[in-house]
């Protein structure tokens, strides 16, 4: 697959604010030939896996700052596959513990991308692991 | 600050170091192409007299306490007395933040900082669905007074001051932190702190928001307006810079679009009919101290004159109280890394060195976990430490404004008030702040900041140690704070047993009183104050105005 035809939906799950990593991903994947829909701030897992299959993504990439990563990732995971729609990946990004990352991991989260990463990263990840 | 001869004679010596220099760069190139700050200015390999021939030292520096103030906002700056150490501090309930206000005050701060958690920042409720997972996560989780008397015990309420950062529910805290006091006897007017209560950098940067951009306007106003009246020691509004830098932005930007916020509310208050005099003495600033030093310490005495001439000239303040930008500083936890990080400590000893040198009054250094998670005692200890460090060890504290007077940092303020200023005139132009953010011009400069600066950190153009140069295979890990679950579960049930004790036809009275006034024009601040004594809830409060006003939603750019 072309990365033209990779449509990535940037989300921002729970009352976390904190959108510049967010946004810089979601450019940064725009500018390297991704289409991206960001779902804006403030959003419910429900409200994410509902715009997910509703935009036909290829992957989610899911951010949070505020610790909330434990319950918010594995619920958006459940989710997709309470609605039959568990072959679209999810990858994360925020502030999330090393010890976190594990937990993630064995509740579905594909990747965890932390404070540091370059974008080029994301990018490839989804070239290796999208398709 | 120079006669004329001088400066012909400089430019002279000038041209003849610049031969010298070409010889020199002949053999060895410098060792990059551009020199420039963490911003993106360039900055020129040597200043001179001539970068501040035009600098007149009685019109654009003064003394310490005098117009402009531009050295600083008392006379006797940090000699008279240090800055407030002010660590931010909440996790949890208001039991374990409680304990840690006290651990903190046995080690030496001297004023509070309470950070809430997600839920009480938005306005909800620790039941509430939206709440899920994020109680007392990355802050104290507060529903009703019966919380804050927790949080505030055994702290002595007319002796400590207290800031807390809050935003949509601002007025509720408020009216919970007066509520608390008087309850052990402190009246309203012996009490001291500030609320952030700065809603307009919320829609450009932080992004919490509940309600839009108006009627957040109108209930800081009535903040204001009843503070100025009845709290006289409290700081209604927080004007904000720190999340703005922390968003991406540069240090121009910051600078230029939190004066500008300065600006909508004063203008806001004397549109009510407010006295500029009677309540711009009590607005406080707060800002960023990031890695760049030198451009910090120019941002801070850029700010101040900035302040003090907009204030005189443009609103036409008499009291000199009105003019001085007082402000808290807090390190940039932008620039902490999650790779190595003990480094943190290093960084943030710098930038809190930037904002002493910067003249600030109170300061909050950042622990080297905060990357991470929210901070152990331990790494709070030595973030504090750091701050006594400065204050009473290396001596840049014997002497106001060292830095004054230096054709670097001179000409660096210049610049920086310059620049600013080419902002506030765009904003001006665009019909003022409100207008900007409606059309996301703030918003937009800073996102385009933010990714000009990945992009250089990741081809490598700026440094982060650790980072993006001098990675190593780490096996050094730091201990980490986590939240226990049992306290969100406790706060379920402290919130069912208030709700079930409390007078139900009270709460209602005060909800219609609070949802009248809101549609009218009676000043909020008495019913909140009253409705928190009967223990009616912030999401309560927080409902009745999205009812009324409706819900500002993300425009989702980037």
């Amino acid at each position: 697959m072309s990365d033209e035809k990779i449509k990535v939906l940037i989300a921002k799950p729970g009352l976390d604010g904190h959108d510049r990593g967010a946004k810089i991903i979601a450019r940064g994947l725009r500018d390297a030939g991704f289409e991206v829909v960001y779902t804006g701030l403030h959003q419910t897992p429900e409200e994410i896996v509902a715009t997910a299959i509703q935009e036909d993504v290829d992957v989610i990439g899911v951010s949070s700052l505020a610790g909330a990563h434990m319950y918010l990732f594995p619920r958006i995971v459940e989710l997709l596959v309470e609605k039959g729609a568990d072959d679209i990946p999810v990858f994360g990004g925020g502030i999330i513990p090393e010890d976190d990352i594990p937990v993630l991991i064995k509740a579905g989260i594909k990747a965890v991308f932390t404070p540091g990463s370059p974008v080029d990263e994301t990018i490839n990840w989804i070239r290796e692991n999208v398709a | 600050m120079f006669t004329k001869e001088t400066l012909e004679r400089v430019a002279e010596r000038h041209q003849e170091w610049e031969k010298l220099l070409a010889k020199s760069l002949a053999k060895a190139p410098e060792r990059l192409e551009r020199f420039s700050t963490v911003s993106d200015e360039e900055i020129k390999n040597i200043y001179t007299p001539e970068d501040v021939g035009e600098l007149d030292y009685d019109k654009d520096l003064g003394f310490p306490g005098q117009f402009p103030y531009t050295r600083g906002v008392q006379a006797s700056m940090h000699r008279g007395r240090l800055w407030t150490m002010r660590q931010f501090a909440g996790m949890g309930g208001a039991e374990e933040t409680n304990a840690r206000f006290h651990y903190l005050m046995d080690h030496g701060e001297t004023g509070l900082s309470t950070a809430f958690d997600m839920p009480t920042l938005m306005g909800y409720d620790s039941d509430n669905s939206m709440s899920l997972g994020e109680v007392g996560k990355c802050g104290v989780a507060i529903d009703t007074l019966a919380d804050m008397e927790i949080l505030f015990e055994g702290i002595p309420m007319d002796k400590v001051t207290t800031s807390m950062t809050i935003n949509p529910p601002a007025a509720i805290l408020l009216a919970m932190y007066i509520a608390t006091a008087e309850k052990k006897g402190v009246s309203r007017d012996k009490i001291g702190g500030t609320i952030q209560n700065d809603m307009l950098k919320e829609f450009i940067a932080q992004k919490t928001f509940m309600l839009p951009p108006e009627p957040s306007m109108r209930i800081i106003v009535d903040t204001v307006e009843f503070c100025t009246k009845e709290v006289p020691r409290w700081n209604s509004i927080s004007i904000s810079g720190y999340h703005i830098r922390e968003a991406g932005s540069t240090a121009v930007q910051e600078l230029a679009f939190t004066i500008a916020d300065g600006i909508g509310y004063v203008q806001a208050c004397v549109d009510r009919g407010l006295d500029v005099d009677d309540f711009a003495p009590r607005l406080s600033y707060f800002f960023n101290a990031h890695v760049d030093f030198f451009e910090e310490v120019a941002k801070y005495r850029a700010a101040r004159r900035m302040w003090a001439r907009i204030m005189r000239d443009r609103f036409g303040a008499k009291n000199p109280k009105s003019l001085l930008l007082r402000f808290h500083t807090q390190t940039a936890g932008c620039s902490l890394t999650a790779q190595q990080p003990y480094n943190n400590v290093v960084r943030t000893s710098f930038q809190a060195l930037s904002s002493v040198l910067g003249g600030t009054q109170s300061l909050h250094t950042n622990s080297l976990d905060e990357t991470l998670s929210l901070p152990t005692e331990h790494a709070v200890t030595i973030a504090l430490r750091t701050q006594q460090i400065i204050g009473e060890e290396i001596g840049v504290t014997n002497t106001i404004d060292p830095l004054a007077g230096s054709y670097f940092i001179e000409s660096l303020t210049n610049e920086m008030e310059s620049k600013a200023l080419d902002y506030i005139h765009k904003i001006d132009d665009m019909g003022g702040i409100l207008k900007a953010i409606d059309v996301g011009f703030p918003q937009k400069e800073i996102a385009d900041a933010a990714y000009n600066y990945q992009r250089q950190i990741d081809e490598g153009e700026k440094t982060i140690v650790g980072v993006n140069k001098y990675q190593m295979d780490e096996t050094l890990k730091v201990d980490l704070l986590t939240i226990d679950p049992v306290v969100e579960k406790r706060q379920h049930k402290r919130l069912a047993k208030v709700k079930e004790t409390r007078d139900a036809a009270k709460v209602e009275a005060c909800l219609k009183a609070i949802e009248d006034a809101s549609r009218g024009t009676e000043n909020l601040m008495p019913h909140l104050i009253e409705a928190v004594k009967a223990y009616v809830s912030v999401q309560e409060i927080c409902d009745c105005w999205r009812k009324v006003y409706g819900r500002y939603t993300d425009p989702g750019m980037f």
